[in-house]
């Protein structure tokens, strides 16, 4: 019930994902932030098995981080989605990481870019991009109201459309959901939209003790 | 003495092992380079022999960063070096991705010294021919720490030290005027005590600089 999808604006990529932590019936956590930032100006917004998609993903923001100190240079976004591309082929047929990825970056001479990477090693650069039960709706929302160069607002105003979509028409809805952007001046997050807020626990005076 | 210094496996009959010394031969021969410890800040200078005419000199980096807040300048066989330096990035962010923490500037020293010790012991390789200065910041107290290791694995802290040409004289001129200093005046006596040295050599050469200042926390 993992939700992960994003899109390409004027100058910026946003990618938003949904922040549960769930375990068969159980509900971990609800504000578990699954967009690792990968480098000042890249984010891999990641869905998939718990384990495999942590360990997975920060094997990657490290050989990022190392390929800037041996040459003085941070990877460009393309560069960085082959590579994750090509890790997650190398383990296919061995020792699958079951992981799908939204890469988000901006690099100064290209711009924003987005690529889908699924867990079987697909490789697409793609103007928006969805993973999970949620990309049903989410990707059939941006093809109707997605058009290039949207400005920050409207991309948030479809982000907005299409959380809500998931949360009413998914059985098993995820409350909170996380939006990050990357641009010129870096990758940061945007917002949160919280449905369900950690409720603060009873504190001793009230339970009368 | 001859038949003791071609593997560097035998120790000599006095306790010497001639290969590691051989190797700090070398390192004295290497450019100048100086470290001071501030307190707040940490400064690394290196000269560098005014490059060639033709040679695109910023391709010619001689102090290194080895993580965000960790450099390194070293003395000596530049080559070892790239080798050496190659290794401890990587196992800086390898320590990253198990602990889930920047390395401590002691422990990245103590990882260099190792793999400087390891290569005293085993057959069929020689020591890395370079002596290092280690600088950087700890990640979670923010205290200032400059380091040194030797082709013999062998490593400690300093308040300021030198390596490579005119070390000595270098060192002396710190013993001589050093004090608790911050900020500028750190970088002032890392300059000086490098023109102490580079004044007598050939004209035209240069100098590089990293200075770490405290990073804030937030």
């Amino acid at each position: 019930m993992e939700c992960v999808f994003g899109l390409v604006g004027d100058g910026f990529v946003i990618v938003a994902s949904d922040t549960s932590a769930v375990n068969s019936i159980l509900v971990h956590k609800t504000n578990e932030d699954k967009i690792m930032k990968l480098d000042s100006h890249k984010f891999v917004a990641a869905s998939g098995e718990s384990g495999d998609r942590v360990q997975f993903t920060e094997y990657i923001q490290k050989n990022v981080a190392l390929y800037q100190f041996r040459n003085g240079i941070p990877l460009t976004t393309a560069a960085a989605a082959n590579f994750t591309r090509g890790e997650l082929a190398t383990a296919l047929r061995k020792n699958p990481y079951m992981v799908n990825i939204l890469l988000a970056g901006h690099d100064k001479e290209t711009g924003p870019s987005l690529y889908y990477i699924d867990y079987i090693a697909t490789l697409h650069k793609v103007d928006k991009g969805a993973f999970g039960y949620g990309s049903f709706f989410c990707l059939s929302l941006m093809d109707r109201h997605y058009h290039s160069g949207m400005s920050v607002e409207e991309a948030i105003e479809l982000v907005d459309k299409c959380i809500k979509e998931i949360q009413s028409r998914l059985v098993v809805a995820p409350p909170n959901f996380v939006i990050k952007i990357v641009d010129g001046d870096g990758a940061r997050e945007y917002a949160w939209r919280e449905s369900v807020k950690d409720t603060p626990t009873a504190q001793p005076e009230a339970l009368g003790v | 003495m001859a038949r003791y210094d071609r593997a560097i496996t035998v120790f000599s009959p006095d306790g010497h092992l001639f290969q590691v010394e051989y190797a700090l031969e070398a390192v004295r021969k290497g450019n100048a380079a100086v470290g001071v410890r501030g307190t707040d800040i940490v400064v690394l200078g290196v000269e560098k022999k005014s490059t060639a005419k033709l040679q695109d000199s910023r391709s010619v980096k001689k102090i290194v960063s080895l993580d965000d807040h960790v450099a390194l300048v070293c003395a000596g066989l530049k080559a070892d070096a790239r080798v050496l330096v190659n290794k401890a990035r990587i196992e800086c962010q390898s320590y990253r991705l198990t602990v889930e923490d920047p390395v401590t500037v002691e422990y990245i020293t103590r990882y260099i010294a190792g793999l400087q010790q390891k290569y005293t012991q085993s057959g069929g390789v020689r020591p890395f021919g370079l002596s290092t200065l280690i600088v950087g910041f700890d990640p979670h107290l923010g205290v200032p720490a400059l380091y040194q290791t030797d082709p013999s694995g062998a490593f400690s802290a300093w308040k300021a030290n030198a390596t490579g040409r005119n070390s000595n004289s270098m060192r002396e001129f710190l013993e001589k005027n050093y004090k608790e200093t911050s900020g500028q005046e750190t970088v002032k006596l890392a300059i000086r005590a490098l023109l102490e040295v580079s004044y007598f050599l050939s004209s035209g050469c240069t100098f590089e600089f990293i200075f770490h200042k405290l990073p804030e926390h937030a």
